[in-house]
């Protein structure tokens, strides 16, 4: 699989990323400046975590208006799946790829553990390792993972199937309690209306393998790589 | 402007009378305020470690595995295979106090700029942090503001902060200690040092833009000094973490080339000392041309600009043919880089601003004839025995139990560390929340562990048993990972050394900690000294905090405190007598604060720890939990909340008084647990190497049970554990 990792100026899970693309893949991905305005032909494109240009102004917000941003954006609307994790997901919304907003998380500060997510959407071409509904330990690492859209929107989003995460209790039930920063509707990831662009705030890429306490982030990583041998 | 030198400007620079005289003497004339500013900043106590250097000069800094110790930014390990460890911990404790969120913010990104340096990759980050009682009214809001710096800094960088300690006591509500570590890793050729050599070769700033904060004499306000000076700025620094990750990126991409002659970060008094230090170490002179120096407002003076602490900045000599390619790895990532000045052949640093030489002064007496005292001192009295029997047993040890788990000193650090990203780089394989942290070597099967420790409590009552005990402690959390211990690193956080009863401190503490690092092969290659933490005459209880690494070689062969599965046999290392001086329960419980602490066998700690180490890394144990604050039944507790499964316990016959055998915090002592098959060898091979173990009972249920009697459900405990710190912020 050929993927690009897109690095600005402080992403700091870029490297966390490739890791877990080549682990998956066998293939290391290219990482491209965010001052570069093209792209080589790729099979995914991932914006990584971290705090691009410190989320001095609002998270994501100038990142996503990056030379590379705009060759980004056109071959996300030709079909071209792109992951967007954490800071990459709110980039992804400041770059209008994805709606709604990366809010303050409601308790004020920054929150990193493992949470539990249900697999809402398993027909996506990043969820596809995960069966129907089912719960997986993740960690979540940021300051402003409070997902906020309009109620259109939300409607939208939840009767199109493009909620792809949830946090939920280790039983899969989703409640407040198992919200760790104020999400509507629990939201942790959705998909554009296309299904080829996934941001979520969590990080898949840190539990790939019992050494680092888990492996359920591997799959979606598999399911990635499997679909490029496939096509 | 010209300033007359007044007696009133020498004492606001922190000078003595007799300091002045010994600078008159060397320079041959009077200095002038810029020149008068820049040798406060050498020899101050922070730079010149004028009070303890005599002291710092006894202790065990060498080794097989040491590449470089003290002297440097930080210090360098062996760690194999063609790799160092780097790593060093430093205090921010005053600005912290004053300002919790940028102290400690600083203090972080101080100690990761004094890795990276050296040419290392940051890996982990830790802390040491004492604050005052928790119903001292600052308290909550120091709390709250040093975490959010620490994880503000940390978190934006992308360095995992994965351990640290903390500690509440009514000895630091004028004075807060915040003691940041930082390790990193680079290839064992590719290390940096600040050494300049080479005459006329390019001085080189990068980073950030000099600005007025943190200048050390802004808070001076006396008149003939400011007439035309702008508003005092806080004298506390601002951090800006994205900046350092640019400098990290740009620093170690510069340094995979050949163009780094010497560099040195600008830290504690800033361009001065770090242009200072190199010089000096070259045996070269140094001349500066201020007018080149990248700054955030106009105006500045030459004062302001050789004493601004501002953040995020470095000072580099580079060879002339490589300065170019340089310059665009800086600009690539948008920070500035100006060559400042020039190395050169007269052993003078002399400084230009506006046409004008505005210094000039003889390096060497800069750098290396700052004053040495030899301060007197008073050793600490020794404090009687305090016997288990003058202690009050308590008839109910689950209520105990509920008192300490649920308290200030052993509640869950939780809501701290979920503050911080502990995770990002990808390679924590223990978390916080254990006895020590582990980050893989990228790439690698080889992990390094690391921790901080020390006991005030116990250095207040005895600082030579506490300074043995803080290192003790460090080598217990080492081991009980499954670690061998590698180096150390340390704090000296102390009152005023003018007082002979606080020197008597540090000495004390210094004899204890050579000794143990001695005993324990545990060098000490790096660390500072953070005198004066004192208010109204007021000093905190001496804190002389240790961050030590060790090195697992496979981690898979790893130990973790969480009790694993039901029927496992607990087991006992080490020998219990029941001290209670200077115990928690002691404090918390009997309300007793006398009495000795814990004396620590250096000996049998080695050959205890040497022993669970061995079983660990033979795959034989994979459950550990070294024996601290609180005692065994804490420990057993703590490893049953972090396993979610009870325990079953029996008291061995010759145990004596309950209380002091459920509390009591002798020194030299492990719980271990393995699975029913695998304890009969254990307990040969303990036998086999004279190490002390007795069985405790077994694992299983969700109840601590002793001899048949429910101590306390879990359910209970980690309600009390879990929720003292949450509930206490939200105050």
């Amino acid at each position: 699989m050929n993927s690009c990792v897109i690095v600005f100026p402080g992403s700091n899970c870029d490297r966390d990323v490739a890791v877990a693309l080549e682990a998956s893949s066998g293939t290391r991905p290219r990482m491209i400046w965010h001052g570069d305005s093209e792209l080589p032909a790729c099979d995914l494109i991932v914006l990584p975590g971290g705090f691009s240009h410190g989320d001095y102004l609002r998270s994501g917000a100038m990142a996503a208006r990056a030379p590379i941003m705009r060759a980004v954006v056109a071959k996300a609307k030709a079909g071209t799946p792109v992951l967007g994790l954490c800071n990459g997901f709110q980039i992804l919304t400041e770059a209008g790829l994805l709606p709604g907003a990366l809010m303050r998380n409601a308790g004020l500060k920054f929150i990193c553990r493992d949470v539990f997510l249900r697999v809402e959407n398993n027909y996506t071409l990043f969820t596809r390792g995960y069966g129907p509904g089912q719960v997986v330990r993740i960690p979540i690492s940021h300051h402003d993972g409070n997902y906020f859209a309009d109620s259109a929107t939300l409607n939208r989003l939840e009767d199109t199937g493009r909620v792809a995460f949830r946090y939920c209790a280790a039983d899969g039930l989703i409640n407040a309690d198992a919200n760790p920063n104020g999400s509507l509707n629990n939201i942790a990831g959705i998909l554009n209306e296309t299904g080829n662009v996934l941001g979520m705030m969590p990080h898949p890429e840190r539990l790939i393998s019992h050494e680092l306490g888990g492996s359920d982030g591997r799959a979606m990583f598999d399911a990635l790589t499997a679909l490029v041998q496939c096509a | 402007m010209r300033v007359t030198i007044t007696p009133e400007i020498v004492a606001e620079h922190g000078l003595k009378p007799d300091e002045y005289d010994q600078i008159l003497r060397v320079l041959d004339r009077a200095p002038n305020l810029t020149e008068l500013g820049i040798f406060s900043a050498m020899w101050n106590e922070h730079c010149s470690y004028k009070s303890s250097r005599v002291w710092l000069r006894t202790m065990p800094t060498t080794g097989p595995q040491v590449v470089c110790g003290p002297g440097e930014n930080a210090g360098v390990v062996d760690i194999g295979d063609g790799q160092v460890a780097i790593f060093k911990m430093e205090s921010h404790n005053h600005p912290s106090f004053i300002e919790p969120y940028q102290g400690a913010a600083t203090g972080v990104g101080g100690i990761m700029r004094d890795v990276f340096t050296m040419g290392a990759r940051p890996v982990a980050n830790l802390n040491a942090l004492r604050f005052g009682a928790p119903e001292n009214p600052k308290t909550r809001h120091l709390v709250s503001g040093v975490v959010a710096g620490i994880g503000g800094y940390g978190n934006c960088i992308g360095v995992p902060t994965v351990g640290g300690e903390v500690n509440f006591d009514p000895g630091y509500n004028g004075n807060i200690l915040v003691n940041a570590m930082c390790i990193g890793v680079a290839d064992a050729d590719k290390v940096f040092y600040s050494t300049a050599s080479g005459v006329g070769n390019p001085v080189v700033y990068v980073g950030s833009k000099t600005g007025r904060d943190g200048i050390h004499g802004a808070s001076m306000a006396s008149a003939e000094f400011d007439e035309n000076s702008e508003e005092k700025r806080p004298t506390v620094q601002v951090g800006d973490p994205f900046t350092e990750k640019l400098l990290l990126e740009a620093c170690l991409e510069l340094m995979a080339g050949d163009a780094v002659i010497a560099i040195q970060d600008m830290g504690a008094a800033g361009l001065t000392c770090s242009a200072v230090e190199m010089a000096s170490k070259g045996g070269l002179g140094l001349l500066l041309d201020l007018d080149r120096v990248p700054c955030r407002e106009a105006g500045m003076t030459a004062y302001e600009m050789m004493l601004s602490e501002s953040q995020e900045r470095m000072l580099m000599v580079l060879r002339p043919d490589r300065a170019g390619a340089a310059r665009a790895i800086f600009e690539r990532w948008e920070l500035d880089f100006a060559i400042v000045g020039e190395t050169t052949d007269t052993g003078r640093f002399i400084i230009r601003h506006r046409g004008e030489t505005v210094a000039d002064l003889p390096v060497d007496v800069l750098a290396e004839q700052a004053p040495i005292y030899q301060r007197p001192w008073t050793p600490t009295p020794p404090l009687p025995h305090l016997a288990a029997a003058d202690v009050p047993d308590t008839d109910d040890p689950g209520a105990a139990l509920v008192r300490l788990l649920g308290g200030p000193h052993l509640s869950s650090r939780r809501w701290i560390w979920e503050q911080y990203d502990h995770m990002v780089m990808g390679d924590t394989v223990q978390r916080p929340g254990g006895d020590a942290a582990v980050v893989r070597l990228h790439g690698s099967r080889k992990g390094i562990a690391a921790t901080t420790d020390v006991t005030p409590r116990y250095c207040a009552a005895s600082p030579r048993e506490g300074g043995k005990q803080a290192v003790a402690e460090a080598f217990r959390n080492l081991c009980a990972v499954g670690a061998k211990p590698l180096a150390t690193t340390d704090c000296l956080n102390f009152g005023s050394p003018e007082r002979p009863e606080i020197m008597g401190q540090l000495v004390g503490c210094i004899e204890g900690l050579s000794e143990a690092c001695r005993a324990l092969d545990m060098p000490i290659v790096s660390g500072n000294v953070s005198l004066y933490n004192e208010t109204r005459g007021v000093a905190i209880p001496p804190t002389p905090a240790i961050g030590a690494i060790g090195l697992l070689d496979d981690i898979d062969h790893m130990a973790t405190i969480a009790f694993k599965q039901e029927g496992d046999v607990i087991l006992l290392v080490g020998e219990t007598s029941g001290h209670l001086g200077q115990s928690l329960y002691a404090r918390e419980i009997a309300g007793r604060k006398d009495g000795a602490p814990p004396p620590v066998d250096l000996a049998a700690e080695r050959r205890y720890g040497d022993f669970v180490r061995g079983q660990i890394v033979a795959g034989n144990v994979r459950t550990a939990h070294d024996i601290s604050d609180g005692g065994l039944l804490v420990a057993l507790s703590e490893m049953a909340l972090a396993g979610g499964y009870g325990c079953v316990l029996a008291l061995p016959k010759n145990a004596g008084p309950p209380h002091a055998w459920l509390f009591g915090e002798d020194q030299a002592r492990y719980v271990l647990c393995v699975s029913p098959d695998k304890a009969p060898g254990l307990l040969s091979a303990a036998g086999a190497r004279r190490v002390p173990i007795t069985e405790l009972g077994r694992t299983g249920g969700r109840d601590m049970i002793l001899d048949g009697r429910l101590i306390q459900t879990l359910e209970t405990l980690r309600h009390a554990h879990e929720n003292w710190f949450p509930d206490y912020m939200e105050g």
